[in-house]
């Protein structure tokens, strides 16, 4: 695992473009430490991005990038929306084809990538906004996990659908009036976290972006999960402050109110018994090479 | 192509021998056997080295569905499933493609139409699926029988489209299919269609290829865009997706991508007419009266024209095999001489005549008819009948009609 496939011919070094010679000299691929630290020190796997000014769904994508932990073989599948405008900067292989059939793509895709290399680790990460996932795709979203599909599902919600305009969606909450709820939403939020358990999800986490430490956490725990085990799901709350009537630079706090103990994304976990076997394992041989680097540090030193 | 010529020799786990598909296809020793076009269908997936299958049950194509999930049981097929709904199969059928494997799929009539936002996608992300179209009833009052309203659909994707008449054309087209459209300068979906029922459940001797030879497999590195698997670097792609603007480059990456796409198809013209020894067949083509068909509208043709040609009328027949690439040259030139073109189809609309009438000169020349809707069968005596009243010849009252 490495930049061995980035890498571009000496001759023709000068003349790739300059952050194409960045990504090559200062992208983290191949560290398996890479994480959300690595953010300003070195390149990203996205720079730029074409959504609004202070935008919460800018921050998650960065962080998640950032916390892949096995970007050079993975593969990200997205889904029409703001998400979309984003994935063509993103330095990964990426899907769009159709709005909703996000699950469904993954599907075949990661089934392919199995059958083309059985040896290897080949991750598979949707990405997609509560329309995507729960309304239009929602039979494709819980399909995938009743058939066990080994892939993590994102959801970034926002409680309606943004790049429309602000509809109503059906992760929005009830009495939200919006555009396509002109008297207020008139049910409840959709129960998704809890649905995905129930559809044998092996490890679900419902959050906010707001810290990106415990966003590195989940991104790794789901992506190893659904490599080893089955189907992961995260809803990450990333408001979309123009529609909700904030500021740019209001979306942290948004997030921070909104997570709450009392509030609708207090962090909830849901994790499996094999995925708690898993996620000890994992626990224990990181564990296992901090102590080893101390103790080859200290060896330096003495 | 060196690297699919690479394999040519070697043996698969099935112990088959990966074969110069030339050689498979045109040379190798044929072995007549008698099955439904369902069975033949597997016959030739077996030997097509495809990596995905994903299945969804809708009649008439249920069974050759369910048949390669045998295949799949018994080692010939990489992975297999049953997909919900035909919408979510046409999208899985997309990410194997996006992920580099050889896809296989079948569908039918209801099934197309509810799948239909995925095939000018596969189109544009250039997927070079395999697709079998088994025909059936799309409208109002349901029907399982094969009208073929559903190509009409298909024509305008950007798929490439062959309508198959008999289970032999079956068989060898699903192989050579992959030939045409994972050619570089193609890698475009195929549509393969027959007319359900009559080809899928009737059997009919069939000549099979050995069954220790199969296809290469596909190598999606001769794909004309990046194959979704990390394995060649990931560009950015963009400055800003073509989405959000309106401007210049937008207009011009939209105009180009999409003529490429049916630029491709008529690419794959120079490939289809080499496999298939031309996009139409031809027989007696100098009669004044030509009949133009495809599918098992061209069998019924043939009875129809021996009907007449009893009764001393002379007909010429072509047979369509491809609908896209559109054999427009070629109908123009086999019709050139005639003063009627007749054009039967199992489907209200008449979309094969609408083809023809805007492709040939004097096109008043062109009869739309007869049609059976709802897939109910054609009898010659209706096509017959039809030709008599063009050429004004007396014809005796059909059953049905009246006295």
């Amino acid at each position: 695992m490495s930049k061995e496939r980035i890498q571009i011919a000496e001759e023709l070094f000068d003349i790739m473009p300059a952050e194409y010679q960045d990504l090559v000299k200062r992208a983290t691929y191949g560290n398996e430490q890479r994480g959300w630290k690595d953010i300003g020190n070195a390149k990203e796997l996205i720079e730029e991005h074409s959504l609004c000014a202070g935008c919460p769904e800018s921050m998650a994508f960065r962080y998640i990038l950032a916390s892949l932990p096995n970007p050079e073989d993975t593969v990200m599948v997205g889904s029409t929306g703001c998400t979309s405008l984003v994935f063509p900067h993103v330095a990964v292989h990426n899907i769009h084809s159709l709005f909703g059939n996000q699950n469904a793509i993954a599907s075949g895709l990661k089934r392919a990538l199995t059958v083309r290399f059985p040896d290897r680790h080949k991750d598979v990460v949707v990405l997609a906004g509560d329309g995507a996932t729960v309304d239009i795709g929602l039979d494709m979203t819980l399909q995938a996990w009743f058939r066990q599909e080994k892939f993590t599902t994102i959801c970034f919600d926002n409680e309606l659908y943004a790049n429309t305009g602000g509809q109503e969606s059906g992760l929005m909450q009830k009495g939200f009036v919006a555009k396509m709820a002109p008297v207020g939403k008139t049910f409840e939020k959709v129960r998704l976290p809890e649905i995905a358990r129930e559809s044998g999800c092996h490890y679900v986490v419902n959050c906010t972006v707001s810290k990106p430490n415990l966003i590195e956490k989940v991104i790794k725990n789901a992506v190893h999960i659904a490599r080893e085990i089955g189907p992961t799901y995260l809803q990450l709350y990333t408001p979309c402050i123009l529609e909700i009537g904030k500021n740019s630079m209001e979306g942290l706090q948004e997030m921070r109110d909104s997570e709450k103990p009392t509030e609708r994304f207090a962090y909830k976990e849901y994790v499996s018994e094999p995925a708690k076997e898993l996620l000890a394992e994992l626990a224990a041989k990181e564990k296992e090479r901090k102590a080893e680097a101390k103790r080859q540090l200290a060896g330096q030193s003495a | 192509m060196a690297a699919q010529a690479s394999f040519i020799g070697q043996k698969n786990k099935k112990e088959q021998v990966y074969t110069d598909p030339w050689h498979m296809m045109n040379e190798a020793a044929r072995t007549p056997s008698f099955f439904t076009g369902s069975e033949v269908i597997k016959e030739a997936v077996r030997r097509a080295s495809c990596d995905i299958m994903v299945a969804y049950p809708i009649t008439p194509q249920s069974e050759a569905a369910a048949l390669c999930g045998e295949l799949f049981a018994e080692g010939y097929i990489g992975d297999y499933f049953r997909g919900e709904s035909e919408f979510a199969v046409m999208s899985q059928c997309a990410g194997a493609a996006f992920g580099g494997a050889r896809v296989f799929t079948t569908t039918a009539g209801p099934g197309t139409m509810r799948a239909m936002e995925n095939f000018p996608m596969w189109a544009g992300a250039r997927l070079p699926i395999q697709m079998i179209v088994t025909c059936r009833g799309i409208n109002s009052p349901l029907s399982i029988q094969p009208d073929t309203l559903e190509i009409a659909y298909l024509m305008q994707t950007g798929m490439l489209v062959w309508h198959a008449e008999t289970a032999q054309d079956f068989y060898d087209w699903i192989l050579k299919g992959y030939m045409v459209s994972e050619e570089p300068d193609v890698h475009l979906p195929l549509a393969l269609c027959c007319d359900g029922f009559f080809v899928t459940h009737t059997k009919d001797m069939v000549d099979l290829t050995p069954v220790d030879m199969c296809l290469p497999p596909y190598d999606p590195y001769r794909s004309p865009v990046p194959c979704m698997d990390m394995e060649c670097p990931p560009v950015r792609m963009m400055r800003d997706p073509f989405v959000m603007k309106s401007n210049y480059i937008s207009y011009a990456t939209h105009a180009s991508w999409q003529q490429e796409v049916w630029a491709a198809v008529e690419r794959s013209r120079k490939h289809t007419i080499r496999w298939m020894d031309g996009l139409i067949d031809t027989e007696n083509a100098d009669a004044d009266v030509i009949v133009v068909a495809s599918g098992t509208a061209v069998s019924q043709s043939r009875e129809a024209i021996a009907i007449l040609e009893d009764e001393g009328i002379q007909v010429g027949l072509v047979k369509v095999k491809t609908l896209r690439p559109w054999p427009g040259e070629e109908i123009r030139e086999a019709t050139k001489h005639a003063k009627h073109i007749i054009v039967p189809e199992f489907n209200v609309i008449g979309w094969l005549a609408r083809e023809v009438r805007s492709t040939v000169q004097n096109n008043e020349r062109v009869h739309a008819g007869p049609h059976v809707c709802g897939g109910m069968t054609m009898p010659p005596e209706i096509i017959a009948a039809e030709i008599k009243t063009v050429l004004g010849v007396k014809a005796p009252s059909l059953a049905g009609r009246g006295g």
